[in-house]
């Protein structure tokens, strides 16, 4: 199986970030994992987004164009990469700021108030991990949220005044999908 | 430690010159290679190595003809305008017969261009880039653990034939993360006899230079240069393959764009379409040698980089054309989708079909 | 008994210098080869030369020498002390090397502190390249790229180095001199002693600004060059230490 990811949002939302610690605990699950951001001036102000492949193949091209997933983060977000995703794909909205559905019917969209979710638990930067624990579990978990927790970790080594906070904001975003 | 780490592809050039041995870096900030003279800033004082900020590219790649004529193992990194200001320097490195590392994450040209991903420095890189009779031995991976494996490399290159080695990425591999394992290895620095690091105990005074007033000795000069690099192209072309052995369509790509081409392929392939790809490491020295082989077995290329054509021209002289050779590129720091390059090889291979 | 007055200095080889008749860089080279004795660190110094009429330095030094392309000798002797930060490395640089395409690199290497030792030769015009304007050519000089003088609304007017380098904090010692009569040499030489000294002793960058003839480029004799040398060039690039940063 190979998961071919765009995690898209504006600049500062933390879809970086969130590519990359999916990307870290691909590997620590041990497939092959790549993770290649759009950069430039998109990142100030506009969109900023990552491609991010897990697969159990070795990785062609990392640069996404036929996703098997999408998270939109915003509205730009969703109107670029709506048309990027495969038939049969997965698309994870940021409810909290994209007030639109896709027209699509050959994707499963999944509506997640990433900012009040993240909100609720007392910090809005968190949307981008509401967002991730969500995805994972969109996707019937390509990796195991302890994973996550412990790509975090390392990632974030410096802060662990973080960690607990994030972990909560991974899994109101799991829980959100599983009910 | 060889702990499998997630690393940008311009870090993992960093860490990786340091398992080589390179204690001196000298660069000057230029996106998209910044994060690896970042990761040199952070890196070299933890090492006890220098790291340097030079005012000017210019300056960094005379400081690296400083320090590897004192005889250490040294490397700068740049982008394509950097590289372009560095030319002169590197051309004084092969003059002068200094071994050293030059990095070059290609971006969009002509001029200050863009700064996304391109491989339009090719011909720079290749054909020498500064003036003179010249080559650099230029290394292309196509992968973060590439990255990293192929700057140890360029380090033994560059020691062994007293050359400059330029590793050739774009702004993709540099800025991307993958995994990448760094084997630590023995490094035994060389005994580099030739060194202007103080007489010492010899009597006789080292001189690093690139001067011979006489045409008689420079031309004398330039056939012991032009001999070391015949035995260089002997010795170390490298490339990989992929599904050639029955190939009727040999793609031919490089760097970055060999990654899209290898998923373009392995759609082609799932069609039933006998498709391979042929990616070169050593750009130069190119495997000419091999592709000729190819070209009497399949029966067309394509080839396929991130400029108007460049590399074409190393395929048409390898294959002496006697195969059709394609091109499909893109330029300015676009990226083709593995989807465009398929539809390439369809063209190409339908084409085919009906003069069959 | 017989003694000896005078021998070849040891940081000299046997070659002959090929510069011009009345030519000053003879003279520098001969100091700094003594200096070089005197300080008993010849085994461990490196040279860069620069590219100009004193490209060939290294075929005259009797030590190991860097030849570096036209400006660089300071980022190349950068490159050098960075390797060897226990060695004497100097650069030898004349005013088109120094003061104009290789400007950045000096202010630089000054701005760093970097603990090389400079010796700048000052002749205010380009030899190798047969008489063209330099940045330190003199208002009103004649050069084949001033055929009528040099034009100060053309081509603005005399960098004066020592005094712009003097401005900077990494600059531990810097001095002009002059080699035109014996007791100018005795300082000069003693300036370019105490430049190689201070490197020494690890105090940062020094540089010693000789003010020198070019006989051949002025069209002058020898004698007439000293001369002028004296009326012009003294009077706008005046002898002194312009900074001695340790000087408590």
């Amino acid at each position: 199986m190979t998961h071919e990811m765009i995690l898209a949002g504006f600049g500062g939302q933390g879809v970086m970030v969130m590519g990359q610690l999916l990307t870290y605990a691909g590997m620590l699950e041990g497939a092959h994992v790549s993770w290649i951001p759009s950069y430039g001036p998109e990142m100030r102000g506009g969109t900023a987004n990552c491609s991010v492949i897990i697969s159990q193949e070795p990785i062609g091209s990392p640069i996404v164009t036929e996703a098997t997933a999408v998270v939109a983060m915003n509205l730009p977000s969703f109107e670029k990469f709506e048309s990027s995703l495969s038939s049969g794909g997965i698309l994870v909205l940021n409810s909290s700021l994209i007030d639109r559905q896709s027209k699509r019917d050959d994707i499963k969209t999944y509506n997640v108030p990433a900012n009040e979710i993240a909100n609720s638990l007392g910090d809005a930067r968190m949307a981008n991990m509401v967002a991730l624990g969500a995805l994972n579990a969109a996707l019937g978990y390509i990796v195991d949220t302890s994973r996550i927790m412990e790509a975090f970790k390392k990632i974030f080594a410096k802060k662990p005044g973080i960690i607990a906070s994030n972990e909560l904001a991974i899994l109101a975003g799991v829980k959100h999908i599983t009910g | 430690m060889s702990e499998t780490r997630l690393m940008k592809g311009n870090e993992a050039i960093g860490e990786a010159a340091i398992v080589a041995g390179c204690r001196y870096y000298f660069g000057y900030p230029i996106t998209p290679q910044t994060e690896l003279m970042e990761y040199m800033a952070k890196r070299m004082p933890q090492i006890e190595g220098v790291f340097l900020q030079a005012e000017s590219e210019i300056a960094a790649i005379n400081m690296v003809y400083g320090a590897a004529g004192a005889g250490a193992r040294v490397m700068t990194s740049s982008s394509s305008p950097g590289i372009s200001l560095k030319a002169e320097g590197i051309s004084y490195c092969a003059g002068a017969e200094l071994p050293c590392v030059i990095v070059n994450i290609m971006r969009g040209g002509p001029g200050l261009g863009s700064i996304q991903p391109s491989q339009a420095d090719y011909f720079q890189a290749t054909k020498g880039g500064g003036h003179g009779d010249y080559r650099n031995i230029v290394l292309a991976p196509n992968s973060v653990q590439e990255m990293a494996d192929l700057t140890m490399l360029s380090f033994d290159l560059a020691d062994t034939y007293r050359n400059p080695v330029m590793l050739l990425g774009d702004g993709a591999l540099g800025q991307m993360m993958e995994p990448v394992n760094l084997e630590e290895r023995p490094f035994v620095p060389q005994e580099k006899s030739w060194a202007a690091n103080g007489l010492g105990k010899r009597t006789k005074p080292n001189i690093i230079n690139s001067l011979y007033l006489k045409p008689e000795q420079l031309e004398a000069h330039n056939i012991h240069l032009q001999n070391k690099y015949q035995r260089i192209i002997k010795q170390e072309c490298r490339w990989e393959e992929f599904s050639v052995e029955d190939a009727e369509l040999i793609v031919v790509s490089y760097g970055i764009t060999s990654r899209i081409a290898r998923s373009a392929i392995e759609m082609a392939k799932r069609d039933g379409l006998k498709v391979g790809l042929f990616r070169p490491i050593s750009l130069w020295p190119f495997p000419s040698e091999r592709l000729l082989t190819l070209a009497k077995q399949t029966r067309a290329f394509l080839v396929t980089e991130l400029s108007a054509g460049q590399m074409i021209e190393d395929v048409r002289l390898a294959t002496r054309q006697i195969k059709p050779v394609h091109f499909y590129g893109r330029m300015g720091g676009m990226m083709p989708s593995s989807r465009e390059i398929y539809n390439q090889i369809n063209l190409i291979v339908r084409e085919k079909e009906a003069v069959k | 008994m017989n003694s000896k007055l005078y021998a070849r200095s040891e940081s000299l080889t046997d070659a002959p210098f090929h510069y011009c008749p009345g030519c000053q860089h003879g003279i520098v080279h001969r100091i700094i080869a003594e200096v070089i004795d005197e300080l008993g660190v010849r085994k461990q110094t490196i040279g860069i030369a620069p590219v100009g009429c004193s490209v060939l330095a290294y075929e005259y030094f009797n030590f190991d020498i860097v030849q570096a392309s036209h400006g660089r000798a300071p980022a190349v002797a950068t490159g050098v002390k960075r390797v060897c930060p226990d060695s004497t490395v100097f650069t030898y640089q004349g005013d088109g090397d120094l003061a104009s395409i290789g400007c950045a690199e000096v202010v630089h290497a000054a701005a760093r502190g970097e603990r090389i030792t400079t010796i700048f030769i000052n002749n205010a015009i380009y030899g190798m390249t047969g008489g063209q304007m330099a940045p330190t050519t003199l208002v009103d000089q004649v050069t084949t790229t001033s055929p009528y003088g040099r034009n100060v609304n053309q081509a603005g007017t005399p960098l004066c180095i020592s005094e712009m380098l003097s401005t900077i904090q990494g600059a531990r010692f810097i001095a002009r001199v002059a080699v035109n009569n014996p007791s100018n040499m005795a300082k000069a030489k003693a300036a370019i002693k105490k430049a190689f000294q201070l490197q020494n002793s690890g105090e940062g960058f020094c540089l010693v600004e000789v003010l020198s003839t070019c006989p051949t480029n002025w069209g002058m004799t020898p004698l007439e060059a000293v001369k002028w040398l004296e009326t012009n060039m003294i009077p706008q690039y005046p002898l002194g230490v312009f900074k001695d940063a340790g000087g408590e």
